[in-house]
């Protein structure tokens, strides 16, 4: 008999071929069907926002001087909300989304019976989260040119940050998936990870107003280097170091994406 | 004689989950157009066993070929000729009926028109043309279990495996899936089964294997099982009269005491019968043909399990 080391998985189970786009197009198929209903909320979130903070708090802090330029607040926060909207696109898709299908669908074991492996079938999920940040995008950037404070043609460099800013975001979201006993249990990396991010990372306001210390801690969340990224391209400015937000993200996606593969098929694959 | 290469030729396979042997060494091999039967009592192996022959589980040791490939190696072909009906219901509930065949075949590269052909005559086929826009929440158990089969068969596979395909449905739906599977089978499908209905086994296995706690108990046609391990007639007898007892011991007569009852596995079922009724029946005795289930039940003991 030749025996066989249980631990060495052959190199071919571990490979990626392009067929993670099927899962992909699996995912797309659900979305146009409800896609009114997708829509929604990249709609009305900027409206909602531009009206409490733009309108209410703007108000009273009338206009900010950022890089030199000297903008309204509304036209301030306005990219921070595209950077809020990236993130909670592929993250939300990622858990709670993938999870459903994970573990009450059973979509993904029905998908293994078939030429795709895991790890296929993982990608093709994080990449659906990185496209529906993709189109919320494009969605919340329609709407935000409505209200003219995005900056053509700069503002268009959003798009591909959106799609690197979904890929991060996906990739840490299923890491949580893969790990988390149950879905109520998503409430804590929101409480301790999505809710912390979306106040402290520059979205609302100049990091410079945070202490040094929190300023530091700011830059280890990936939200941070999307909202710098985003900011000067919606409005039209130059700001240096902006290649390193985009090391940052691209060195986060190339951790967090491989260590979802492997945390998913200790899940799932005994 | 010569045999035809097997489909699946499995050796010494072997599966643990920590220290727990789910499947301890299993040998066996299928061949073309057979049904092959896994039965065996809850937590035998039988899932474990065909999770390994789809490639879902890594094998912990032994060879394993599928269509005279290693599936270390090959997984991907081998899984391209395959269709596996897992024992949950796993249909997408955000598909219609016919866009979960169309997604699926998706999955095996086929293009477009096949796809579209290939569910057109599978819905067709499994009496679901009705139903094709419904919805998977609209549908009622038997026809649940029917697109499954039609999805695992969307690819036109060599292999059709069915993990406890009848679990669940009423005796309506499970005799009509099985009319289904026969025709399947005489068009040359060779199909892979688990389950733990000893009638289903009879009635659609040509071959099977009897497993308990990981391992091959028995391997065998059906009716040679039977005739093997029980004989041809099974007398049950209630309430004993003291003197049976000695009497099977006296004649060396295969039997199997209860607590209250007697089991009497025999040959030549009704002279014994005529003899033994006249003195030791006063409780009652019957007396009916051997089954499968009696060589399940003697073979993996009368214990519940789990």
């Amino acid at each position: 008999m030749n025996p066989t080391n249980p631990s060495s998985v052959p190199s071919t189970e571990k490979s990626i071929s392009w067929r993670f786009i099927r899962v992909w197009q699996r995912n797309w198929d659900v979305y146009v069907r409800t896609w009114k209903i997708n829509f929604i909320p990249p709609i009305l979130e900027p409206i909602f926002y531009l009206l409490a903070f733009g309108a209410g708090l703007g108000y009273l802090v009338g206009q900010i001087t950022w890089e030199g330029k000297t903008v309204s607040y509304a036209a301030f926060i306005a990219p921070g909300l595209l950077a809020v909207n990236i993130m909670q696109n592929s993250f939300f898709e990622t858990t709670y989304a993938s999870y459903v299908r994970m573990y009450y669908q059973k979509t993904f074991d029905a998908i293994l019976a078939t030429p795709l492996n895991l790890e296929e079938v993982i990608l093709g999920e994080i990449v659906w989260g990185a496209t529906r940040s993709f189109m919320a995008t494009v969605v919340m950037m329609m709407v935000l040119t409505g209200f003219g404070i995005l900056s053509y043609p700069s503002a268009l460099q959003i798009l591909p940050f959106a799609l690197l800013g979904g890929l991060a975001f996906g990739s840490v979201g299923m890491c949580f998936t893969a790990i988390i006993p149950s879905i109520e249990v998503f409430n804590l990396p929101i409480f301790l990870f999505i809710t912390p991010m979306f106040l402290f990372s520059g979205t609302f306001f100049p990091l410079e107003q945070l202490p040094f210390w929190a300023r530091v801690l700011a830059y280890f969340f990936p939200l941070t280097h999307v909202v710098e990224l985003c900011r000067p391209a919606a409005l039209g400015v130059y700001r240096a170091g902006q290649f390193w937000n985009l090391a940052y993200l691209a060195g986060f996606t190339l951790v967090t994406l491989p260590l979802a593969l492997r945390l998913m098929r200790r899940r799932l694959i005994h | 004689m010569t045999s035809p290469e097997p489909i699946i030729k499995a050796e010494n396979l072997i599966k643990r989950f920590g220290d727990f042997t789910a499947v301890n060494g299993i040998s066996f091999a299928i061949y073309p157009g057979e049904c092959f039967g896994f039965l065996g009592p809850n937590g035998a192996g039988k899932t474990t066993t065909i999770r390994l022959i789809y490639g879902f589980s890594p094998m912990g040791g032994g060879e394993l070929k599928v269509f005279g490939q290693d599936m270390h190696r090959h997984w991907r072909e081998i899984k391209a000729r395959i269709g596996v009906c897992q024992q949950d219901n796993n249909l997408d509930p955000d598909l219609t009926v016919n866009e979960n065949l169309l997604v699926f075949a998706r999955y095996f590269n086929l293009n477009r028109d096949q796809a579209r052909k290939r569910a057109a005559e599978l819905l067709d086929f499994f009496g679901l043309t009705p139903k094709r826009d419904a919805r998977i929440s609209e549908l009622s158990g038997g026809l649940l279990r029917r697109l499954v089969i039609a999805r695992a068969l969307i690819n036109d596979p060599t292999l059709l495996i069915l993990d406890e395909p009848t679990t669940g449905l009423d005796p309506q739906s499970r005799h009509q899936l099985w009319e289904k599977l026969r025709q399947l089978k005489a068009q040359g499908l060779c199909i892979l089964l688990t389950t733990h209905y000893l009638d289903e086994a009879a009635q659609m296995c040509d071959r099977l294997v009897i497993m308990d706690q990981g391992r091959v108990l028995v391997e065998g046609a059906p009716i040679d099982l039977v005739r093997r391990y029980i004989g041809g007639n099974v007398i049950e007898v209630e309430d004993p009269a003291p003197g049976l007892l000695d009497l099977l011991k006296g004649e060396q007569i295969n039997y199997e005491m209860e607590l209250n009852r007697i089991l009497i596995y025999t040959v030549d079922g009704e002279g014994l019968f005529r003899r033994i009724s006249r003195e030791f029946c006063a409780g009652g005795c019957t007396l009916r043909l051997a089954t499968l289930e009696d060589v399940f039940l003697k073979l993996t003991g009368r214990g519940l399990r789990e």
